[in-house]
């Protein structure tokens, strides 16, 4: 090769098309995606408590993205739910579906586990709750003192977990955190998806249902 | 047939006719092998004559003992040449330490970073106290600093180096790729501190929030400025390979960062699939290309022969070009997103084996009969081990990217192991191999423990290969046991412990061979340790430029 501007337009010309394909298409196709009837904008503490799930990287260890049954069907049958569809996130800035499960899928853990008590006691100490677990323990989210203030809430641990003549109070990062998982909940009813997304799926046992009178007749 | 599958039919045919009409348009002499170009990387009369500047004076000559071939010119390399090689050096030494300096800093630290996030997934209750130590903020911490610390600096001083040697041109604009080179380490440096503190963009591999991604892309803009008008100002007229490789990696990777950290754009599933199209791609449009084309020259270098094929080689450069920026979809396997777009880039993935075989068939040909070589030179050792490294990552890669593999592999640790095997036994590996070669003519000194080399080599490799079996293995129990309705989840944590721990035994090799390579680096800087030729060399300016360039 010779030319540097037929090397720099060559470049240039491979990354537009990889733009248009995975970033500009995908924007066309869901930018017209409506929120599900069922699903709620964030308040404002739990959209506190979603940056404090970013801000400590929860993201990395907990997908929120249940897959399919076809695909996995394992998903479903741990009451993780559906699987997700665009709508789903649609007031998700920056989206959080994560790419790993060192720890289970959160999509709906609102559904799943809404004890405010549970939550908070795991965040403090989550082998009190789960023994093998390997999540980090979250002390810096509480307070330790001898008596709590009328307006701060106690945790209520199992006891083995309070020091002795303690108690575990929870501080406001830590009451919106578990504000935002509780309101993690995704199990409105859905519409079908439209079926050119499926490949086939529901188009296919469709076909014989609509052939057999034509056929019978 | 849908819009959706006509517009994925579409970005493949288009790939597949731009990638004929690319290869078409370069097609002089398509058909008959030009070694000329393959050899613009030797001056006149030097091939044949081995070149590693880590090696000291005798162990040089069993390197070039065992690399005589029968039919090697006994003349020396042209004198002309050879002086524009050294101004082409001199000119860029000064910017490229400082690149490779800023590396080195941050190799370490990241690579710290990484092995206490590692002994954390076992010792959950270790370091929690403060929310800087937490997982989340510590492994991304880690991920910043060797991304774009450790191989982001790296590779710009690389390219900067090989860019007038290749051109045979001092370089221009030195000031400003200081200029670009302090933006974008203090965008590193800045990015790792609010992601310490809490402060994030939230979408893994772009984490740096936005406001200080601005610097990292006008300091790249700053270096691309340079190294475009020293490619303008040339002297030599063909391009070589790694050329290529370099001024495509520069741009893509500032493109790509910008579209990606476009703020306000993106949103919901359509920017889970810009960010894994941009995850993937950090790796396969910038940390590739660099280091292949390092590879391109410092293996030929080193043994003194041309490749193989200059054609195979442009095969290769268009087809990665073509097929490569539209991978990363495939990370969201089985998730909301439209199934094309999966399926798109499951079928890239798999096209990729096109240049990975192309670059493989010309490095094995050109190595036929040549390995034992990587006896005598330890920064030959590096690349090599580098270049099977792509060779099997790269492999693997494809495969994971099919459906059935990645049901079981997704959302696992097998995937953390694959990154690792390319990003450090691949890339990482390479980089090492380049910076050996070129610190003795940035600085005009020889390392001064040459063995310490050795011990690197060693305890890296056997370092990534533990880190890369056990954590795979791990991984795949973790994917079947996440598979399994019939077992509870806890399952699917309980069977990797074993392999975490393993992972952390290899990461701390790891660790250790950065801190002997850095240590061997701050001596050499530091001028410490035997002055072996340091005096000889400096008491005959004449003499010491023949010495140091290989004369």
């Amino acid at each position: 090769m010779e030319n540097e501007v037929k090397l720099t337009t060559g470049v240039v010309v491979t990354f537009a098309i990889a733009v248009s394909a995975l970033v500009v298409l995908p924007y066309m196709q869901v930018r017209d995606v409506k929120p599900p009837e069922g699903l709620k904008p964030y308040t404002s503490a739990e959209q506190r408590g979603r940056a404090v799930y970013i801000a400590n990287g929860c993201m990395y260890c907990h997908s929120q993205q249940p897959r399919s049954e076809s695909f996995a069907p394992a998903d479903a049958k741990r009451g993780w739910g559906r699987a997700s569809v665009p709508g789903d996130y649609y007031y998700d800035k920056p989206h959080l579906l994560g790419s790993m499960r060192t720890g289970p899928d959160l999509l709906n853990i609102g559904v799943r586990q809404p004890s405010k008590d549970w939550q908070l006691g795991h965040l403090f100490q989550p082998r009190a709750y789960v023994p093998e677990s390997i999540m980090p323990s979250y002390p810096y989210l509480f307070e330790i003192k001898d008596k709590a203030d009328p307006d701060e809430e106690t945790v209520n641990l199992p006891p083995a977990h309070v020091p002795p003549g303690k108690v575990v109070v929870a501080r406001p990062e830590a009451l919106d955190l578990v504000k935002y998982l509780q309101s993690l909940k995704r199990n409105y009813p859905i519409l079908p998806p439209e079926p050119r997304d499926t490949t086939g799926a529901p188009a296919a046992p469709a076909a014989p249902d609509a052939a057999k009178p034509a056929g019978s007749s | 047939m849908d819009s959706a599958l006509l517009s994925l039919l579409g970005a493949f045919l288009l790939s597949m006719i731009g990638l004929f009409a690319f290869i078409w348009s370069l097609r002089k002499g398509l058909l008959v092998e030009n070694p000329r170009a393959a050899s613009v990387i030797f001056a006149k009369g030097e091939i044949g004559r081995v070149d590693d500047p880590a090696l000291q004076g005798s162990d040089h000559a069993k390197l070039q003992a065992a690399a005589h071939e029968a039919g090697d010119s006994t003349d020396g390399a042209d004198a002309a040449e050879i002086a524009d090689r050294v101004a082409a050096d001199r000119s860029s030494a000064f910017p490229v330490f400082m690149f490779i300096a800023f590396a080195c800093m941050w190799l370490l630290f990241g690579g710290i970073a990484g092995l206490v996030s590692s002994l954390k997934l076992h010792w959950p209750d270790w370091l929690v106290s403060e929310a800087w130590m937490t997982f989340g903020r510590l492994r991304t911490v880690h991920l910043t600093a060797v991304l774009y610390g450790w191989i982001t600096n790296a590779e710009l001083g690389i390219i900067i180096w090989l860019m007038p040697r290749l051109l045979r041109t001092p370089l221009v604009g030195t000031m400003w790729l200081m200029l670009g080179g302090a933006l974008v380490n203090i965008a590193i440096a800045s990015g790792i501190g609010a992601i310490g503190a809490g402060w994030t963009d939230g979408l893994e591999y772009l984490e740096m929030p936005w406001p200080i991604g601005i610097f990292f892309a006008a300091g790249m803009v700053c270096i691309i400025g340079p190294v475009l008008y020293t490619l303008v100002n040339r002297k030599t007229e063909s391009l070589y390979v790694t050329t290529w490789y370099h001024t495509a990696g520069l741009l893509w990777i500032t493109l790509l960062f910008i579209v990606g950290k476009m703020p306000g754009v993106h949103f919901g599933v359509q920017q889970a699939a810009m960010n894994w199209w941009y995850g993937h791609n950090v790796l396969g449009l910038w940390f590739t290309p660099v280091a292949v084309g390092a590879i391109y020259y410092f293996l030929p270098k080193i043994i003194a022969r041309p490749i193989r094929s200059y054609n195979l080689s442009l095969l290769g450069f268009w087809t990665l070009a073509f097929f490569y920026a539209q991978v990363g979809g495939h990370h969201l396997v089985g998730g909301p997103v439209p199934g094309w777009l999966i399926t798109l880039s499951i079928v890239q993935s798999m096209m990729m084996i096109v240049p990975v075989i192309a670059f493989s068939i010309n490095m094995g040909l050109t190595l036929r009969g040549r390995m034992r070589l990587g006896l005598y030179s330890p920064t030959l050792r590096f690349v090599m081990f580098g270049g099977i490294m792509y060779l099997l990552s790269s492999l693997q890669g494809s495969f994971e990217a099919l459906r059935s593999v990645q049901q079981v592999a997704h959302f696992t640790h097998f995937t953390v192991a694959h990154a690792h095997l390319g990003a450090y036994g691949f890339v990482t590996m390479v980089l090492f191999g380049a910076i050996y070669f070129m610190m003795p003519r940035i600085l005009h000194f020889e390392w001064p423990y040459p063995k310490l080399i050795s011990v690197h080599f060693w305890l890296a490799s056997i370092g990534i290969l533990i880190y890369f079996v056990f954590l795979s293995y791990g991984g795949w129990l973790q994917g079947l046991a996440m598979l399994d309705p019939a077992r509870p989840f806890i399952d699917s944590v309980v069977v990797t412990m074993p392999w975490l721990q393993w992972r952390s035994v290899g990461g701390a090799l790891m660790v250790a061979s950065h801190v002997v390579f850095v240590l061997h680096f701050l001596a050499m800087v530091l001028r410490l340790g035997p002055n072996r030729v340091g005096a000889a060399l400096f008491a005959d300016q004449g003499k010491a430029l023949g010495v140091a360039h290989g004369e």
